[in-house]
């Protein structure tokens, strides 16, 4: 059982939004970030792999189990955290651990208590008491209590200010270490995350535009830089999306098109550039 | 061992972690046998991707400077490993022939090319 998450032709469609034949694969042992601007498809996708929404079409396995038909013992194996808790604001941690355990067989009520200290938790607090950075640790203190073997996040970071942020990756960084646990989150690009992920999934238009590992994407892209008026014709037709203005120009290119404009200065893209670039108006649409 | 990853060199974190691991092997910082850190705690404690270190600790591997071996980990091996050696006798083997495109431009025969090699050879272990 190598992988941990496997999505095929995942689709679904709602009045004015389609989700189309979403396939990807997560191996045990390594963190994903699932990237598209606002309204590409992110959650709706997380939402399909829970069984929150009923797909269209499509199959998604969690570590080999469908996730309907053996929707019980696939979710035993899964924790989720999403950017609000969903835990009752009224209640006290102890309240938080009888409910949520009575779901797991496998709950270890001594691990939840270490992770409590760990994270700097008080037993004694409500949950609408806590700060958002506390609240999303809480609820990986419960998935981790179950032993999940894989994490579902959805926009873990937003909210959170950096000590948060750098908190949840070290959280994250420790918990695949021993390569039998695995994460997929999604995400707006933060640098940090960036590092840390080892494969992309990037979901534009309710389509799949890229799935597979992070170097490869990041080394499939450049941005090539020009002044006003060098801008060539054969450019514009290749390019996925073209920034000018009054000085000059820049513009992301596939890698292997860079030779045919080795006049002008290129450099790396980053993750961030190129989710902007191809969400440009006016760019090449495939 | 000491690793410092930049994040605006522009170097990629990958050829950092391999230039940086090469340097302490050839200043003997590492020495023959001893193991590199697992990939995944140098993932954790650099707080990158673990493919990332995979592919510094391959290349390397592909190099001949480490081995890795399923389980155990990624050691380092010697200068003397087969396949350092192997990368030496390639770029011997260029040299040579560069050596012999000249000699018979300057119309030198094999004996004296030989005869010119051995006092070079002589110099050089006398030096």
């Amino acid at each position: 059982m190598d992988n941990c998450l496997e999505v095929k032709n995942l689709s679904k469609s709602f009045g004015n939004f389609q989700l189309r034949d979403i396939t990807f694969t997560l191996p045990k042992g390594y963190i994903m970030g699932l990237i598209g601007p606002n309204g590409s498809g992110k959650t709706t996708t997380i939402k399909l792999i829970l069984n929150m929404l009923k797909r269209t079409n499509g199959e998604v396995k969690i570590l080999g189990l469908d996730n309907i038909t053996d929707e019980q013992a696939a979710k035993s194996n899964l924790g989720v955290v999403f950017d609000t808790n969903y835990f009752s604001d009224d209640w006290k941690i102890p309240q938080v651990e009888k409910s949520i355990s009575a779901f797991y067989p496998n709950w270890n009520t001594h691990k939840f208590s270490d992770l409590l200290e760990k994270f700097r938790i008080l037993p004694s607090k409500k949950v609408n008491e806590l700060s958002k950075g506390m609240q999303m640790k809480l609820m990986l203190a419960c998935a981790f209590s179950y032993d999940a073997k894989l994490l579902i996040l959805d926009e873990p970071t937003s909210g959170l200010d950096p000590v948060s942020r750098d908190e949840l990756l070290n959280i994250l960084s420790e918990y695949i270490e021993d390569g039998g646990h695995s994460v997929l989150f999604s995400t707006h690009i933060t640098g940090d995350l960036e590092r840390v992920a080892d494969y992309i999934t990037y979901i534009r238009y309710g389509e799949l535009f890229f799935s597979g590992g992070k170097d490869e994407f990041i080394d499939s892209f450049q941005i090539v830089k020009g002044g006003h008026g060098e801008l060539p014709a054969d450019l514009s037709a290749k390019a996925f999306g073209i920034r000018e203005f009054t000085t000059g120009f820049e513009a992301l290119i596939r890698t292997q098109d860079q030779k045919q404009f080795a006049h002008l200065s290129a450099e790396p893209a980053t993750i961030d550039d190129i989710v902007v670039f191809t969400n440009k108006i006016g760019g090449q649409h495939e | 061992m000491k690793l410092i990853i930049s994040n605006i060199s522009g170097v990629p974190i990958y050829e950092q972690i391999k230039q940086q691991i090469k340097a302490a092997i050839m200043s003997g910082n590492l020495q023959e046998n001893e193991t590199l850190p697992s990939l995944r705690t140098l993932a954790k404690d650099l707080k990158i991707s673990v493919l990332t270190v995979t592919r510094a600790y391959t290349e390397l591997e592909q190099e001949g400077f480490v081995k890795n071996i399923q389980g155990r980990g990624c050691f380092v091996l010697g200068q003397g490993s087969e396949l350092l050696k192997e990368q030496l006798i390639c770029k011997i083997e260029s040299n040579l022939s560069e050596a012999i495109k000249a000699a018979r431009t300057a119309n030198l025969s094999a004996e004296e090319l030989h005869h010119l090699l051995d006092i070079l050879m002589e110099v050089t272990t006398d030096g």
